[in-house]
């Protein structure tokens, strides 16, 4: 089955052709070597970084933002939002604390973007 | 029981209960609004008309110029700014220049002190970057600028000091009128009884007279729709500029306004939604074309905010005030369109001699004071005032407006001493902040996290300006797990 | 009293940190950062989404590990760092008024200032879109912080205006918070954002962009109920009243440009460039105020944080050679921008500089385009583009032969 892409490796949103031929993934309407590969990928495997904000316990304000550590797969992103949203974390946390492991079953963790402060 | 019950709370109403607030009296002023200057108080020219074009004899007439002459004396009082800037009608035709002498007679006739025709020559010195076009003018140096909503507010909040209570965020839903007394029942069932009611409801004030058995008149709303201007390119305007009253209308103004921003405005719109304060699409090339005619290098580019407001128009003609010839217990003070503003002290003083012949027993009330005491605004004090102040309260040295340079000490003060419930609007229309060329982009959480603070109104359930203007719909998925 | 110090850098964002740091390095003795906020990092704070620092760090950062990238390496020195200060004044001789809570009235007296402040949002006011005036309409910016930073729902029906890149990533932070974004219109025939954000913010969550397409109405009493679509004729962006359309929404949000915030630049005195709303500067990043510098979105909007960074580097090291009286302060020559080049930074450069990096934007899209730089008459740069877009901002190296004679950069269609 064919899919179309814009690029987005660059300005230029190339409008990527992908489609599989023979076993092989084949990509046209490219312009360079980095559209060929995201086409590859975002064809056959579309992956995203999730991020968002946590609650951190016994504050009202000032949330603790929070990133998966590698691109998840697109279609978990909705799992990995759910875990995200039934988090509260403990003051403090720096920058790179894991705050789950294996986030939705990704293989990626979700880490703190912020640090924060005991209060 | 009241001795007296205002319904509305916006300039008119507010003036009523200040002045009554010096009698030993004990009075309420009832609103349908989450706070006081709703109506036309908060969305209005902002000018203390000199006086010269209402009907010689009519009650705006009169009211009008000895509004205009108490105005001094209550900025004073109250700490709310008055400049007399002075205004300009501008000619631009040989049949301008004989509106403008009908202008001036007519002001001779209503004894507004000052008048002076002017050559064009003259008229341009007065106010540079005027059209080629003008060729003359009405100088009326007693016309002036003030804020309208913050006089409301100020004049609210001394009536407060003064013992006067307010009933905000419910409308007049019923009035009996009883042998020695009225019933006012609002939609939220507050019933409050009282010697006389007084009627300053401004667009609804037809149907408050209705309520309270009078029928006489009608009001039609006329809406006025305005852009105002950055304050950083708003130096081009000086003095109030009106154009001679053609057949076509009464123009657009030219004005600047105490906060040093300058307007443009407003149309003259009639219409039956009384709620309607919407600016029509329509409006915005009649104001840049009209205006233009005045000054043509107008800032276009550079507006902050449009807005509209209603003026409360009687099918009297005139200001209906005094006594209702149907009910021995109403007093009107209805039908106040423009010069409602400049009127509002004399309507005052007129509504309060006309309860007193009414029945009601003014009394001095020995601890009346006629003064707003607050801390000079930090965005006006001196350098060694604002360390001084700092010093004293660190509240004010976070600021949270960065246009308007509003300290949260001023927002706390704000949310502390308001008649209603805090909202966001509220607060702005008190200290300024979100007035500014960011229109509160920046303030706006900030101003909401202080009003979380001091009233415990959870975050998301605080309003832009009360009822169902919820500034946030609820909280985030997250927070709503917790 | 007014306490001396080398460098004052105005605002703790991504151009003050980087300034700060940079001037430190350079040599400068005191240093101090005065920041209205809570805490340094400016609008990085709430921008906790990725795609940060891919071009400074070689990796893609969220909004706030890119600031902390820098305070980090702050809490190395001992540059000074005011926080809630709010800077009120600054005059040509460089003294500074500022308040804070802690340390009252401040008043600085600097050998160098770095002006840091950032940038604000265009408003709906300066749009001037008729209707009613209820809550629900929102800055994508301010938005963004009563989501990211205090949990709060700006609502659940939601149109967006303008395809700006915040507003972009603020469709899919919508869309993650239960809301339903319905649609994104743009008054151009392109968008200002990034090809990625519109195909991982909006593709990925099937939300229409409507090129042409404008606001022409907001209605609702209280709170927003609609707003009044309409595209526009093409030529002069004015609406077709034929095209209209309601859409019923709670929720308006407005990413519709970025504004300079020279609020304390111009009362210095110092040339201000029309096109960018910034200052004029040299290759210094020197306003034409001797001893006042600026840099980041003061100076002219950036899409790429790395880029201001870079350029707030490049600030306060010539700050620090400013303080201590070591920049050059020969004669400066014009750089003058021709056919499709919208604006050039730095605008003026010194006749003896050698080596320049040139930042400009064009006003079109240019598919290819040709950008060439004259000296006087004489060519002396021509580069092919495969595209240039004016959402993006573009960087060419020069090379420059010592003398007299305004630059020309000009871009046409190749």
């Amino acid at each position: 089955m064919e899919k179309s892409f814009v690029c987005i490796a660059c300005p230029m949103g190339c409008a990527l052709r992908v489609w599989e031929e023979a076993g092989e993934i084949r990509v046209s309407g490219n312009t360079c070597k980095r559209g060929l590969e995201y086409g590859r990928q975002e064809f056959s495997a579309p992956m995203r970084t999730v991020t968002s904000s946590v609650r951190v316990e016994g504050r009202k304000h000032g949330l603790c933002s929070v990133k998966t550590d590698a691109a998840v797969p697109k279609e978990k992103v909705p799992q990995v939002l759910s875990a995200v949203y039934g988090l509260c974390v403990q003051a403090p946390v720096r920058v790179g604390d894991v705050l789950l492991e294996n986030v939705a079953d990704t293989g990626a963790n979700l880490v703190a973007t912020r640090n924060v402060d005991k209060a | 029981m009241y001795d007296v019950l205002i319904v509305g709370g916006g300039v008119t109403g507010c003036a009523i209960a200040r002045a009554l607030s010096r009698y030993r009296l004990k009075v309420a002023v009832l609103d349908g609004a989450a706070d006081v200057a709703m109506g036309a108080s908060r969305a209005n020219s902002a000018i203390v008309h000199a006086g010269y074009d209402c009907e010689p004899g009519s009650k705006m007439a009169r009211l009008n110029v000895r509004g205009n002459a108490m105005f001094d004396q209550l900025c004073q009082e109250l700490d709310v700014p008055l400049k007399r800037v002075g205004s300009l009608v501008l000619g631009f035709s040989q049949q301008d220049g004989k509106s403008l002498e009908r202008l001036y007679q007519n002001g001779l006739a209503n004894g507004v002190p000052g008048l002076r025709l002017l050559s064009a020559e003259e008229t341009h010195a007065m106010q540079p970057g005027l059209s080629d076009k003008v060729l003359g003018a009405l100088y009326a140096p007693t016309g002036g600028i003030t804020c309208p909503y913050e006089l409301t507010c100020a004049l609210a909040k001394n009536a407060m000091d003064n013992g006067v209570e307010f009933y905000l965020g419910s409308p007049v839903r019923s009035i009996a009128t009883l042998a020695d007394a009225v019933e006012v029942e609002t939609e939220e069932q507050v019933l409050l009884r009282g010697r006389y009611v007084v009627n300053a409801a401004g667009v609804h004030a037809d149907e408050v007279s209705a309520l309270a058995g009078d029928a006489s008149f009608h009001i039609r709303p006329r809406k006025g729709e305005y852009i105002l201007f950055d304050r950083a390119v708003s130096d081009f305007v000086q003095m109030v500029l009106f154009q001679a009253p053609t057949a076509m209308g009464k123009g657009i103004l030219v004005a600047p306004t105490v906060d040093g921003n300058a307007y443009i405005g407003p149309t003259a719109f009639n219409q039956d939604d009384k709620e309607d304060v919407s600016v029509r699409p329509e409006a915005l090339d009649e104001l840049k074309a009209t205006a233009a005619l005045s000054i043509p290098n107008l800032p276009l580019s550079k507006p902050i905010t449009l807005f509209a407001g209603l003026r409360a128009v009687a099918d009297t003609g005139d200001f209906v005030i005094g006594r209702s010839e149907k009910n021995p217990r109403l007093v009107q003070a209805a039908g106040i369109c423009s010069p409602g503003l400049s009127s509002a002290p004399a309507i005052a003083e007129e509504v309060v001699a006309s309860l007193a012949e009414a029945g009601l027993v003014l009394e001095e009330n020995p601890a009346y004071s006629p003064l707003r005491k607050r801390k000079k605004r930090f965005r006006h004090m001196s350098p060694q005032e604002k360390a001084q102040a700092i010093a004293e309260n660190p509240a004010y040295g976070r600021i949270i407006c960065r246009c308007e340079t509003v300290p949260e000490a001023e927002i706390v003060e704000a949310i502390r001493e308001m008649p209603g419930v805090p909202s966001v609007d509220a607060v702005k229309r008190r200290t300024r902040a979100g007035m500014g060329r960011c229109q509160g982009g920046f303030c706006m959480p900030r101003v909401m996290e202080l009003i979380e603070r001091e009233t415990n109104i959870p975050m998301d359930q605080i309003t832009k300006n009360g009822g169902g203007s919820r500034i946030c719909v609820g909280v985030t998925r997250g927070e709503a797990k917790q | 009293m007014s306490e001396r110090v080398q460098v004052a850098v105005i605002g703790g964002g991504p151009a003050g940190l980087a300034a700060a740091l940079s001037a430190k390095k350079a040599g400068a003795e005191r240093v101090v950062i005065l920041e209205r906020d809570k805490g340094p990092g400016g609008i990085l704070q709430q921008c906790i989404h990725n795609g940060f620092g891919l071009h400074y760090f070689g990796q893609e950062l969220t909004g706030p590990e890119y600031a902390q990238r820098f305070v980090s390496q702050l809490e190395d020195t001992d540059i000074e760092l005011f926080l809630d200060t709010m800077v009120l004044e600054v005059t040509k001789d460089r003294r500074i008024t500022a308040v804070s809570a802690e340390r009252g009235l401040i008043e600085l007296q600097a050998d160098a200032v770095v002006l840091a402040m950032g940038c604000r949002e265009r408003t709906r006011g300066a749009l001037l879109i008729p209707g009613t005036r209820p809550a629900g309409v929102f800055t994508a910016g301010c938005a963004q912080r009563l989501v990211n930073m205090e949990a709060c729902l700006p609502g659940k029906r939601v149109v967006i205006l303008g395809s700006g890149d915040i507003g972009l990533i603020m469709a899919r932070r919508m869309v993650w918070e239960g809301a339903e974004v319905l649609m994104v219109c743009e008054l151009m025939p392109y968008s200002s954002g990034l090809n990625r954000n519109i195909v991982q913010c909006l593709q990925d969550n099937d939300i229409p962009l409507y090129f042409n397409t404008t606001v022409t109405c907001i209605h609702g009493k209280e709170r927003v109920e609609g707003v009044t679509i309409a595209q526009v004729d093409p030529a002069t962006r004015k609406p077709l009243p034929e095209t209209a359309r309601y859409v019923a929404c709670d929720t308006l949000l407005l990413s519709v440009g970025l504004i300079p915030e020279n609020e304390l630049t111009t009362p210095t005195g110092a040339q201000m460039d029309r096109v960018t709303s910034g200052a004029v500067v040299d290759e210094f990043r020197q306003t034409t105020v001797p001893g006042i510098f600026a840099c980041g979105n003061v100076l002219h909007v950036h899409d790429l944080v790395d880029n201001v960074s870079r350029e707030a580097e490049i600030a306060g090291e010539a700050a620090a050679k400013f303080a201590r009286g070591q920049l050059p302060s020969g004669p400066r020559r014009r750089v003058l921008t021709s056919g499709g080049a919208r604006y050039a930074v730095p605008q003026l450069v010194s006749e003896d500089c050698q080596e320049l990096d040139l930042y400009f934007r064009v006003g079109a899209a240019f598919k290819p385009a040709l950008v060439q730089v004259f000296q006087g008459d004489t060519l002396i740069k021509q580069q092919k583009k495969p595209v240039m877009t004016p959402g993006e901002m573009e960087k060419l190296h020069l090379r420059l032969e010592k003398g007299q004679g305004d630059l020309r950069l000009h871009v046409e269609q190749a």
